[in-house]
């Protein structure tokens, strides 16, 4: 860990949320895309057997 | 073989299907090296001190900010002009990772500011600009909510971005327009004397590599389930009418 200073506060701080807001990001749009993709499965194989 | 091919949402998700976990591993390896590089190999500033280590974030966040709405803006015109339904979904994916890296910026800025102009916030031209481009994609994520035929949100989003253009513009530039308010210039530039220093540099370029590689990765996955999406809604309109 480097020697942040008396500034250690603000930059932990800055990275935190930074990392915080991408990996946020990151998560949302992969559970969205898990579950559209699950539902679209699930519709198309429905209109499979309705034919 | 012509770019409007992959206008066709079959080509673009085989297309995307291949190139995505390349530009996946990419920027997260891009991003790791540049942040471990910026956060623990760098030296302190000596007039910002250890604060320097938030432009790592900060500069990319502001760029990517930008960068998305021009982004936005393209395919939006490709939208109005060619009825591209794909390039209409890609700005539509396109924005909650605007919004995301201009929160990235805004947040780390006024960080920043708090020990080094004493103030976590001030109405300065490039700050100013900054939030009024942050309420803009705010706007065009809540206009694309609130309209359930997705060709006349498309249209109406189009021209909100058109609109919005001019705000992404001033974030840029107004530092040069006007010549006051607390905000520096450019950290980069090709004007050696005023860029920062080598130090900072390569590590800043690594961090800009990542951010932009992890907004790629981002937008053909999110475009990719829009489209999914589209087809969701298709299918299910089409079974009412049966």
């Amino acid at each position: 860990m480097p020697d942040l200073g008396q500034y250690a506060t603000s930059v932990l701080s800055a990275y935190g949320i930074g990392i915080v807001l991408i990996i946020g990001l990151t998560i949302l749009s992969l559970l969205r895309a898990v579950r559209i993709k699950r539902q679209l499965k699930n519709i198309e194989n429905r209109h499979k057997k309705d034919g | 073989m012509s770019i409007w091919e992959y206008a066709n949402p079959t080509k673009f998700m085989r297309l995307t299907d291949r190139v995505l976990p390349v530009v996946t591993v990419l920027s997260v390896a891009a991003l790791l090296t540049g942040l471990i590089w910026g956060f623990f190999f760098t030296p302190d500033d000596y007039k910002q001190g250890s604060t320097v280590k938030i432009i790592f974030l900060h500069v990319p966040a502001a760029m990517m900010a930008i960068n998305v709405w021009v982004m936005m803006l393209v395919t939006s015109l490709v939208w109005l002009i060619r009825r591209h339904h794909v390039s209409a979904l890609a700005a539509k994916a396109a924005a909650p990772i605007g919004v995301t890296m201009t929160l990235i910026a805004l947040f780390t800025g006024a960080i920043w500011g708090q020990p080094m102009w004493g103030t976590y916030w001030a109405w300065d031209p490039r700050l100013t600009s900054f939030m009024i481009l942050f309420v803009f994609y705010l706007g065009y994520i809540a206009l694309w909510s609130a309209i359930e035929d997705q060709d006349t949100a498309a249209d109406l989003t189009s021209v909100l971005c058109l609109v919005g253009s001019v705000f992404a513009l001033l974030s840029r530039y107004a530092v040069n327009f006007w010549n006051q308010g607390l905000h520096q210039a450019a950290s980069l530039s090709l004007d050696e004397g005023q860029s920062i220093a080598d130090a900072f540099r390569t590590p800043l370029f690594v961090c800009l590599a990542g951010f932009t590689l992890l907004f790629l990765a981002l937008v053909l996955l999110r475009t990719r389930t829009e489209i999914r999406a589209r087809r969701i809604s298709a299918l299910i309109a089409r079974e009412r009418l049966a």
